[in-house]
């Protein structure tokens, strides 16, 4: 396919993904507004107001960028694993299968509506804050950096998780078990300055950690971490979980017998 | 003539052991109108989807219009428009939507495909049903909405897997004179079916694969001339007297005015006619007892069995 066509095939799941979305918007853009609504006013003004401050913010503007950055984690994910696998499961991944498009295509496509839902949620999340607090940016740069690569990398996991699913359970194993203690474990409601050494060292193989602490460092210029070293970690898996999501594409791993 | 598919010896073992394919071997010609026939699970599907890109084969040799499925893929696809077995597409889509997305998994814009589309729903009997959900359409819509998919970036090559399946006659005759107006503007079908008088009607080449192999690949002509007899179903003016007999054919009286004869194709059926006459009985109607495919079809089928 040559660029223009490659283009239009981009678009066409592109556009798919978000409209699938958007016209179920009470299951997919709701529930994270409403969720995190209730972690600004639960942990961020109830309990947050009796805390002491943590390196120089409030409790309140501590936790803000975790929370926006663990939902658009959160939606990136959700959005590809349950849209590639219902296309999966309802067999119009055949639709794509018998076309000419490159398999990067399809995970592109699909990865973008991801990234694209996280955004989404992100910004309805970050509205929502700004009731609770006076918000600022630090680095836009490195705060929309962050959001882009972080939802890249769920995107893709999402996919990866879609891959191999074989039934509607299998899409929430991944996100119950793994990715949600890790997220609550990643810094998003504490700094990590406050456990003891040998859980320090311990949350620093939580690669979750870097991302919730570098999307702090460029909306308030805080981090547990270095911003550098964030980067690297999380350009890492993109390009890790990237490969694998193409090689089990061209094996056809969960699409094709 | 180009070829538009030819498949060598092709192999697949799917992963729970089954082999359902153990040596297929098929060659189409560009503008042929093929039927793909054998019985249920011969491998018929296995081997479109191989074809099509939506099963891994084992081994073997599929190209398209000369060009390998595996070393030209992109090329290859391009050329080919699919329409499955099985209900494949997006039941929460709305019809027009399938058909556009599908186009733009070609590569063609929704620009550039929307008069197209609207062509093609039109001439299927879609159109007024181009906002509905795809789950809203009843089983025969759902077929003609499969065909439309398949067509929007005129493959050269059409691929149907039993596209007539739970149709009505109305809706089968439709389709039939619209595949036949397609092949005639010069794309190439390949056709599968358990309905051997749609196979025998429309198709002008055939080829029969059974447990995973290519029994037969012939010209329908020159299979149809290998019936060697034909049992002829008469309705007569007259009652038949108990003890018909007609010299030279083997009849068998049914009741009294219906009766069965077999004629070998080295007899003239005139001959027939001719004796029936002379005893004063007359022919009101004649049809075939069975269709002549379908008795070639199992004879065959039987044969490999021994
Ligand atoms: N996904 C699969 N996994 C394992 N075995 C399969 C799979 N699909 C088909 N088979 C087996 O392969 C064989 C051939 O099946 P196939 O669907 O190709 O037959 P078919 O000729 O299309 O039959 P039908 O006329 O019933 O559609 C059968 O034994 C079937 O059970
Ligand atoms: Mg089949």
């Amino acid at each position: 396919m040559n660029l223009a066509q490659q283009h239009a095939a981009f678009m066409t799941i592109l556009r798919k993904e978000i409209l699938r979305f958007m016209r179920i918007w009470v299951q997919t853009v709701l529930p994270a507004g409403i969720i995190m609504t209730l972690y600004f006013v639960i942990f961020g003004k109830l309990i947050g107001s009796q805390l002491a401050d943590i390196q120089g913010l409030s409790y309140m503007d501590y936790i803000v960028p975790g929370i926006i950055i663990m939902a658009i984690m959160n939606n990136s994910y959700a959005n590809v694993v349950s849209s590639f696998y219902s296309a999966k499961f309802q067999r119009h991944v055949e639709e794509m299968l018998v076309s000419p498009m490159p398999n990067y295509l399809i995970v592109a496509g699909y990865v973008a509506g991801g990234i694209a839902r996280g955004c989404v949620v992100g910004l309805v999340v970050t509205a929502v804050a700004m009731f609770f607090t006076d918000l600022q940016v630090y680095d836009w740069a490195v705060a929309l950096l962050v959001v882009f690569l972080t939802s890249l990398l769920f995107a893709l996991g999402g996919f990866i998780n879609a891959v191999y699913a074989n039934s509607f359970d299998d899409i929430s194993i991944v996100p119950t078990f793994v990715l949600t203690p890790l997220t609550y474990l990643g810094g998003v409601f504490y700094s990590i300055d406050l456990l003891p050494p040998f859980w320090q060292n311990a949350s620093l193989g939580n690669p979750i950690l870097y991302m919730v602490n570098a999307f702090r460092y460029g909306m308030t210029g805080v981090s547990d971490v270095e911003p550098r070293v964030a980067f690297a970690i999380i350009i890492g898996f993109v390009v890790l979980l990237y490969a694998f999501a193409i090689l089990l594409l061209r094996r056809g791993t969960g699409i094709r017998s | 003539m180009a070829t538009a598919l030819s498949i060598h010896d092709l192999k697949k073992t799917y992963a729970s052991g089954v082999e359902a394919l153990k040596g297929v071997d098929l060659e189409v010609s560009e503008g042929d109108f093929f039927a793909l026939l054998g019985p249920n699970g011969a491998g018929k599907s296995t081997t479109i989807g191989i074809v099509c890109g939506l099963v891994n084969k084992t081994a073997g040799e599929v190209r398209i219009f000369d060009h390998d499925v595996d070393q030209q893929r992109e090329l290859a696809k391009s050329f080919i428009g699919l329409v499955p077995q099985e209900f494949n597409f997006n039941q929460f889509e709305p019809v027009e939507e399938i058909v556009i997305n599908q186009a733009g998994y070609y590569g063609i814009s929704r620009r550039a495909v929307l008069a197209r589309v609207q062509e093609l729903l039109e001439q299927l009997g879609l159109w007024d049903k181009r906002r509905e959900m795809a789950r809203e359409l009843s089983g025969g819509q759902k077929r003609r909405l499969m065909i439309a998919r398949a067509l929007v970036h005129r493959p050269r090559l059409l691929i149907l897997d039993e596209p007539t399946a739970g149709v009505d006659i109305e809706v089968r005759r439709f389709m039939w004179d619209y595949l036949r107006e397609i092949n005639g503007q010069g794309t190439t079908i390949i056709l599968t079916t358990h309905y051997l008088e749609e196979a025998e009607s429309l198709c002008r080449h055939i080829a029969i694969i059974d447990h995973g192999r290519t029994i037969e690949s012939t010209a329908m002509k020159d299979l149809l001339l290998k019936l060697h007899r034909e049992t002829f179903v008469l309705d007569t003016r007259e009652r038949l007297p108990c003890d018909i007999a007609i010299p030279g054919f083997t009849a068998r009286r049914v009741d009294d005015t219906t009766l069965e004869v077999e004629v070998e194709r080295s007899r003239s059926i005139n001959t027939m006619f001719a004796e029936l006459e002379r005893q004063g009985i007359h022919v009101i109607s004649m049809r075939n007892k069975s269709n002549r495919l379908e008795e070639l079809f199992l004879g065959i089928i039987e044969a490999g069995k021994a």
